[in-house]
């Protein structure tokens, strides 16, 4: 028998007590686990951006389209390097609720400003000479099962074709890949310039303009030039970092941060209340054992270490198993179609479960501190006359 | 029995402050237990006979005077340092046993051997001695709420002899058990004091208890009553003559 025996069978002791509160904690770390894993993968794009990428989009919001005249005159800027512009389609497949994330681009000009985006040589040069080719990530034609030459129906749900249809037939001239593995690949783009001739509404209109400059120490004087020489104008601008415009996307849906962190925060709280009261009381409950173990000349110190480690002990086992679940969780909604769309980063990371394991060992130490000072503390004689 | 003194209790006084109260237990009381004696002691309620029992155990120390252990006053001794001197010298035994009751039997004997450094062997051995002499070497995977009470005083008891200390302390070991149970446990206690050597110190109510020990003091008021040759109670000038010598 050594410390460790001592300790697990205290703490398996009373079984509806240990059930009950290993649950608890797995509640909480299921939470954090999977609400954090949600988090990492809203935050994935805006941590994944360059550096030296700026986006203009229109100052009212981004979803108002800006004329495609400022490519030319952006470009024309001191400091801008590279000009490219985009247009969201809002592309589906087959079903609506099969969204297929599309874009329509200058093609060329897109694939030297998305330099991450990993297009081989043929593939490049059959899309360029296209009009009604595509390039398709490799995540997005991995999940539909799509190849090179295949003919895709792609529909929009918020364009339509001057013959009316909402369906482009497109063919797949190339799967591009990414250069980091966690780069975001479940999109489509198509040419603008077939689209802009093909669709119904406003031409020469285009959603947004990312643009590369010589320097990132560049990136704020470039974007004070940007926005003066709109100002005043029918669509003035509004330029930011990459990083800031996506961040700034991600805040459409509510600061999502704020929340997941609210959240967490009231279930570790709460925890922490029950678990501590419990093991307050069931210290409390063997007072008198504690007096024998001292009697028998165990020191003061060494019955601190044995409840402290009593839950330790409990927090690492219902956390261990919230976190299992947790990641269970997570790569059974990373593989939901409709959530791959929205969050195709949704991973529970090292991070996640190294900080899991920091609260693990905090919890346990706050909940398992006080009651193990009391034992710590406790007169022999006064608790066998508690007793 | 030896003359060898084991213990001595020098001029020593307990107080107790019940708010604005002082209680006395004892006033200069004076003590020798010599090594291998069977001491009762009786008294009645509140006569001080558990925090005298207490004191001499080191789990409690007086207001004043000096309690000597091989000539060591331990009430100088520092928690941590009296903790190290039970688990190496000393053997409790409670009336109402204090068995762990998650452990088994003899999980629970194996308890004071957590303090030493000895192999799993030595451990396995020692607790099997320890409960083959209390006559339970077949109940040694038992739970204590499947024992008697007999039983589970005779567990208590291999838990207090398994570290082999010179000193048992009993407060009570009988007064929950019938008494045909009570007999086997004192007999056991004989046998561990005139076989083994133990100095035992046994506080109880029950004069036939009492019958087993080879010295019997009353105790009331703070003051001993009767005494026999082996464990003396000494005056103060004694005590004092025989500190110096």
């Amino acid at each position: 028998m050594n410390n460790a025996y001592l300790v697990f069978k205290n703490l398996t002791r009373n079984k509806l007590r240990l059930f009950l509160n290993s649950f608890a904690i797995l509640i909480a770390f299921l939470l954090f686990g999977f609400l954090g894993s949600l988090q990492n993968a809203f935050d994935s794009g805006v941590e994944l951006s360059a550096d030296d990428r700026l986006m203009v989009v229109n100052k009212i919001n981004f979803t108002q389209p800006l004329p495609i005249a400022y490519v030319n005159k952006i470009k024309a800027i001191e400091g801008v390097k590279d000009v490219t512009h985009a247009n969201w389609f809002g592309g589906y497949y087959q079903d609506p609720r099969q969204q297929a994330m599309t874009f329509a681009v200058d093609a060329e000009s897109y694939l030297r400003v998305y330099d991450n985006l990993v297009l081989d040589e043929k593939s490049q040069k059959d899309w360029l000479s296209n009009q009604q080719g595509m390039i398709v990530g490799e995540r997005m034609a991995t999940s539909y099962g799509w190849s090179v030459g295949d003919r895709i129906p792609l529909s929009s749900n918020i364009f339509s074709q001057t013959n009316g249809s909402n369906t482009w037939d497109l063919t797949i001239s190339g799967i591009f890949k990414p250069s980091n593995p966690q780069t975001d690949t479940n999109f489509i783009l198509i040419h603008y310039k077939y689209f802009n001739e093909t669709q119904k509404w406003g031409g020469n209109r285009i959603g947004w303009l990312p643009i590369t400059t010589l320097d990132p120490s560049l990136n704020q004087s470039v974007a004070d030039a940007i926005d003066k020489q709109f100002a005043n104008s029918s669509a003035e601008t509004e330029t930011s970092t990459e990083s800031q415009f996506n961040k700034a996307f991600l805040e459409q849906l509510g600061d999502i941060g704020f929340i997941i962190s609210g959240v967490v925060v009231a279930g570790f709280f709460t925890i922490l209340l029950v678990v501590g009261t419990s093991m307050a009381q069931n210290v409390s409950e063997r007072t008198g054992e504690i007096a024998v173990l001292k009697t028998l000349g165990f020191t003061s110190k060494r019955i601190f270490g044995l409840i402290l480690s009593e839950s330790l002990l409990l927090a690492l086992f219902g956390g261990l198993l919230g976190l299992f679940f947790a990641g269970f969780f997570v790569t059974g909604a990373s593989q939901e179609p409709q959530l791959k769309n929205i969050l195709p980063n949704l991973i529970m990371s090292q991070d996640i479960v190294l900080r899991s394991l920091a609260y693990m060992l905090i919890l346990g130490f706050v909940t398992g501190f006080i009651p193990a000072w009391r034992a710590m503390q406790l007169n022999i004689i006064d608790a066998f006359n508690k007793n | 029995m030896t003359d060898e003194i084991l213990f001595q209790l020098k001029s020593v006084s307990k107080k107790f402050t019940r708010g604005k109260e002082t209680i006395s237990i004892f006033e200069d009381l004076n003590l020798i237990i010599n090594k291998g004696d069977f001491v009762s002691i009786m008294g009645p309620s509140g006569s001080g006979k558990t925090t005298l029992l207490n004191m001499l155990g080191g789990v409690d120390k007086p207001t004043n005077g000096s309690i000597l252990f091989d000539s060591h006053p331990i009430e100088k001794l520092t928690e941590g340092q009296l903790s190290k001197w039970r688990a190496a010298h000393v053997g409790f035994i409670f009336q109402f046993y204090n068995l762990m009751p998650m452990l088994n039997a003899e999980k629970n004997v194996e308890l004071p051997l957590m303090l030493k450094k000895l192999s799993s062997k030595q451990r396995k051995n020692s607790v099997n001695t320890a409960l083959k002499l209390v006559g339970l070497a077949d109940r040694s995977k038992h739970l204590p709420k499947e024992l008697s009470g007999g039983q589970q005083q005779r567990v208590a008891i291999a838990r207090a002899i398994v570290s082999d200390p010179d000193l048992l302390f009993c407060d009570e070991p009988t007064g929950d058990l019938d008494r045909a149970t009570a007999t086997e446990i004192l007999e056991t206690l004989q046998l561990l004091n005139k076989d083994f050597g133990k100095t035992i110190v046994m506080v109880t109510h029950d004069p036939e208890a009492a019958k087993f020990a080879s010295t019997c003091l009353h105790l009331d008021k703070g003051i001993f009553e009767q005494q026999n040759s082996t464990t003396q109670e000494v005056t103060k000038e004694e005590s004092e003559k025989e500190h110096s010598s």
